[in-house]
């Protein structure tokens, strides 16, 4: 198999992961920027009504707002570098901490939505795209449609009024108290650390708590999925190979598979990935509506809060976070699509 | 290129024909109305016998070589009778007649590239199609066919495991053809086989299909729109315009001697090198919803009678064997009185050139 | 003139079964809500504000009644009134968006892509940094800052959604400004003397604004989904200032764990309404511009019978 095709492989990788560096550049920038937009200066805006002048005037210089403009983007991307994200102004945390403590909540949230999206929405896709104008291709796309315009905090408002209370499943917080406890912080994601510890009414609480968040969250993903799913499905099956597989008389559900579901597969793994950047806004609303510890909810209470400081530690991290996944996504295509080595 | 008009003998055996098709029609649904891109089509087809289909774009050529595999879109109906190894495959179930795809009946398409799945190997591009008609055949087994027939289009056994895309535009017509050929079908439809393909692939190409007869005992219907290839590679010919086939014989025979003035004008258009001005037909085809009275031709034919605009030309055995559909060919009693008149052309303007 | 009406009816005319049911009802959805905007002070009972009638105040929580049709929520308004009023307010944000995202996106697409160099690297660098980033935290970081400088207001709202959505503006102009300055009109027209901006104006302009109807139909759905998070984040416009249901929605899910269902479902509903009319508009006109993928509506084929003017099966020559 000598062939150059496979060998291409660990050079692509290679050249997608050199070019996260200039991406992440662009984007921390633009947070930058933008957060410098509005008048006045950060941390007036924040604890103008807290602390007197001079106190303020002290923070402010502590914090390095005086300096020249230049000097504080200076100061931001060389401090983004050693992975020091800043500090808050309300309470003085490392922001760093503060991810640490509540990412691996918003993680684990948007990985199990991300799960419901692509085990119940591809499928979904796949068969309204192949028997198209059917009632399941109706039936799919309304669902994918309302699916897609129920907002998140609608569907957690149903479901905590006619679905929590009959199933007795909890609406707020990721644990009950007592698992949060006893199970020991390991990787800081309770849902990884509930699982290493073993204990089995501890994982049954975690996951009763996970489940309508991940549902809601899962099922606005959905929605985008199917339709995405379902018009590269209508391009496939009108592809000429697909025509071709039907001259050799190929049988239909197998040119239905191997023929038209992969391949409208492809093209949907690299816009799937990107839809990581649209559960991430989801999780916001999602960690409020159900009081779900995250990322989402520090921000929210932040921005309240003018908490400059906070506000641009986690916009930062997330917006890395979308740049690495978009590699990854890269990368995975690659791996999938023998054409894009090339 | 220049016409070569030296015999080409056919397979002897005097057999029953492959293929036996008898006023087929092939009508598409549009929103306009119906299309009637084939409109009574017949013809026969011995073993081993390769037969050229020609014509201009638009003449029903492509419509009847997908019309006899089954390959129509939605809205499009199909009518006549085509007797295939003595069962007329139009009046089977859809089931039954889609079972005969790939083992009995195989196509060649126009455009290599897009024919392939981007994402299969040719290995498993053969293992599929050989193990949906003989699913009782070893991995190995698979693979010696393949690479047998492989072989025989030129293509080492080293590239049976790559990928589409790292072929050449002929080396993939060559695995399409190898593709359609593994199976040993009766009857290959070739639509186009060359057109996307430079002049230097296409001649290879043709020798391949040239030497199919003598390989795998195929009959083959060659469509296409280039003179030159029907020449070298084909037993019989059929010109197509319109819909119908105006005229069908032996290639060294009808290009000798051509009775239709459509296959006149057609051997005067091509290029060869002897060539010093251009010739071109005037005129465009006709509008296949709603074609002309009498001889769909008789609007750009510079030998037009009164006749053939208002009555249907009769279907007769030319001179020289075959079949031609020509009021200048007879037969003469059908002719009216004043029916031998020149017709009296109206003036093409230049939007109708177009 | 008649050929506009024929050009707008094409998506409906044209197209078969499923697209166009989906237009239709679309249309209609949409429709509906539109004429609620438009005649909210005729058509609400009471005004978004208003916790009292004649003297009397309005219950607080109150069941759905004769009187108040949605109920009544926990500050005594009327909830049917806030969501025809919330009509009138999503479609306010919504259009002021698509305007500013149309009237910035569209110039500089068409810019940015006529003239190439580093203006054209650099907005797109910048316009792709936007368009990766998650929409919704660009909203509430935009809607944050914005808020400090123009206050809750529907402007300020509208900004920050404009922001979001010009990438998408800029992205497809720009794509249709390459394709279509590399015309031989084009050429001609700069062989003969005219100016860019004539350029630009007359032969870029309107191939580029075909295909800002589908993209703003789909934004707006999209938009109202944003407008409605922030508001239930409690970023956007407050609730003395004017109706929005997603704001009203965030104190219903206070309300819920009483038992309270109406101060929730009913603006809830409006906008999942509202979203999929949108939606289904949207996606109805793709379906019919596509045309790729569009399915028309073929006439069915009669054949006349067979008349057999061939001599049956006879040896081939």
């Amino acid at each position: 198999m000598a062939r150059a095709g496979s060998g291409s492989l660990p050079r692509y990788i290679l050249q997608r992961i050199l070019l996260v560096i200039p991406m992440i550049w662009v984007i921390l920038t633009l947070v930058f920027v933008v957060l410098r937009v509005a008048p006045g200066d950060p941390v007036s805006a924040a604890l103008g009504g807290k602390l007197n002048p001079q106190a303020l005037e002290q923070r402010r210089q502590a914090l390095g707002f005086n300096r020249p403009l230049i000097a504080q983007y200076w100061d931001y991307l060389s401090s983004v570098m050693h992975l020091d994200f800043g500090t808050t102004f309300s309470d003085n945390q490392p922001v760093l901490r503060v991810i640490r403590d509540n990412g691996g909540a918003t993680l684990s949230l948007t990985l199990s939505a991300f799960v419901i999206a692509l085990v119940v929405g591809i499928p979904l896709g796949l068969v309204a795209g192949r028997y198209r104008d059917s009632v399941s291709d109706v039936v799919i796309r309304l669902f994918g449609i309302i699916s897609y315009a129920a907002p998140i905090f609608f569907v957690g408002f149903l479901l905590q009024v006619y679905v929590a209370e009959p199933l007795g499943l909890p609406t707020s917080g990721d644990a009950s108290p007592i698992t949060i406890f006893e199970v020991k912080p390991r990787t800081h994601i309770l849902l990884f650390d509930v699982f290493l510890s073993g204990n089995g009414t501890a994982i049954e609480d975690v996951l009763k708590h996970l489940l309508l968040p991940a549902v809601t969250l899962g099922l606005l993903i959905c929605g985008v999925f199917i339709r995405l799913v379902r018009v590269n499905m209508l391009m496939t099956m009108q592809a000429d190979y697909v025509e071709a597989a039907e001259a050799r008389g190929i049988q239909r559900g197998k040119v239905t598979w191997r023929h038209a579901f992969r391949n409208a597969l492809v093209p949907v793994i690299t816009v799937v990935g990107l839809q990581f950047a649209l559960l991430l806004g989801g999780a916001v609303l999602t960690e409020t509506t159900f009081n779900w510890p995250g990322l989402g909810q520090k921000l929210v209470f932040y921005i309240n809060n003018r908490d400059y400081g906070a506000v641009q530690g986690i916009v930062t991290v997330f917006a890395i976070a979308v740049v690495l996944i978009s590699v990854l996504v890269d990368i995975i295509n690659a791996l999938i699509d023998p054409r894009v080595r090339f | 290129m220049t016409i070569d008009l030296t015999d080409q003998p056919v397979t002897s055996l005097p057999q029953e024909p492959v293929i036996s098709a008898r006023d087929v029609r092939v009508w598409y649904g549009t929103t306009r109305g119906a299309i009637r891109a084939v409109d009574g089509v017949s013809f026969d087809l011995a073993p081993g016998e390769t037969l050229g289909l020609v014509g201009e774009s638009g003449c029903g050529k492509s419509t009847l070589g997908r019309g006899l595999m089954g390959l129509l879109p939605d809205g499009a109906k199909r009518d006549g009778e085509v007797l295939f190894r003595g069962q007329d495959i139009f009046k089977l179930s859809p089931k039954a007649a889609y079972r005969l795809r790939g083992a009995e009946l195989g196509m060649i398409f126009q455009e290599p590239l897009t024919r392939l799945n981007p994402l299969m190997r040719i290995s498993q591009h053969f293992e599929e199609t050989i193990k949906q008609h003989e699913p009782r055949l070893s991995k190995d087994e698979i693979r010696d066919r393949a690479l047998e027939v492989l072989r025989l289009m030129g293509i080492p056994p080293t590239r049976y495991r790559s990928y589409p895309h790292e072929f050449s535009g002929g080396m993939r017509q060559r695995l399409m053809i190898a593709l359609a050929l593994v199976l040993r079908p009766a009857f290959v439809v070739a639509d186009e086989p060359t057109t996307a393909l430079d002049v230097l692939v296409e001649a290879q190409i043709v020798q391949i299909l040239n030497d199919l007869r003598r390989n795998f005992q195929t009959s083959l219907l060659l469509i296409t729109h280039n003179v030159g290839i029907v020449a070298e590679a084909c037993d019989r010919v059929a010109v197509m315009y319109a819909g119908r086939i105006v005229e069908q014989g032996k290639v060294a025979d009808v290009f000798k001697n051509p009775q239709h003035p459509y296959t006149r004008e057609l051997l005067r258009s091509t290029i060869s090198l002897s060539t010093t001005g251009l010739h071109y037909i005037e005129g465009a085809p006709p509008d296949l919803v709603d074609p002309p009275d009498g001889c769909r031709f008789h609007p750009r034919c510079p030998e037009a009678m009164n006749v053939c605009a208002s009555k249907n030309p009769v279907n007769l055995e030319r001179p020289g064997g075959g079949r031609v559909e020509c009021w200048l060919v007879g037969p003469e009693d059908e002719i009216p009185a004043d029916g031998k008149q020149p017709l009296k052309q109206q003036e093409l303007t230049v939007a109708d050139e177009a | 003139m008649r050929g506009i009406f024929r050009t707008l009816a094409r998506p409906f005319t044209e197209t078969a079964g499923l697209a166009r049911w989906m237009l239709v009802a679309g249309v209609i959805l949409t429709g509906f809500f539109v004429v609620c905007a438009v005649f909210a002070p005729w058509v609400a009972p009471y005004g978004f504000a208003q916790s009292s009638a004649h003297g009397v105040q309005f219950p607080k929580l109150g069941h759905p009644s004769s009187d108040h049709w949605f109920g009544t929520d926990r500050l005594f308004f009327d909830v049917l009134s806030r969501v025809i009023w919330g009509a009138r307010t999503a479609l306010e944000v919504v259009i002021l968006s698509i305007f500013v995202c149309v009237v910035l996106g569209v110039p500089l697409g068409i810019v940015s892509g006529f003239y190439g160099g580093w203006l054209d690297r650099i907005l797109v660098l910048v316009m792709d940094a936007l368009y990766a980033f998650p929409s919704f935290l660009l909203a509430i970081v935009f809607s944050f800052l914005l808020t400090n400088l123009l206050g809750g207001t529907v402007l300020a709202v509208s900004l920050s959604l404009s922001v979001i959505y010009i990438p998408q503006y800029f992205r497809v102009v720009r794509n249709t400004t390459l394709s279509a300055k590399e015309a031989t009109y084009v050429e001609a027209a700069r062989a003969i003397g005219a100016s860019d901006f004539a350029i630009m104006r007359r032969y870029l302009f309107g191939n580029v604004i075909q295909s800002v109807p589908v993209l703003g139909t789909l934004n707006a759905a999209d938009a109202i989904l944003t407008l409605a998070g922030l508001g239930f984040l409690g970023l956007g416009i407050q609730s003395t200032d004017a109706a929005e249901w997603g704001h009203d929605l965030n104190r219903a899910l206070a309300d819920a764990g009483g038992g309270v269902w109406w101060t929730g479902l009913y603006p809830g509903l409006a906008i999942v309404l509202l979203v999929t009319g949108l939606t289904l508009v949207g996606e109805g006109l793709n379906e019919t511009l596509n045309p790729t993928l569009r399915r028309r509506r073929l006439l069915p084929v009669i054949m006349p019978p067979r008349e057999s003017a061939t001599p049956q099966h006879e040896e081939p020559s």
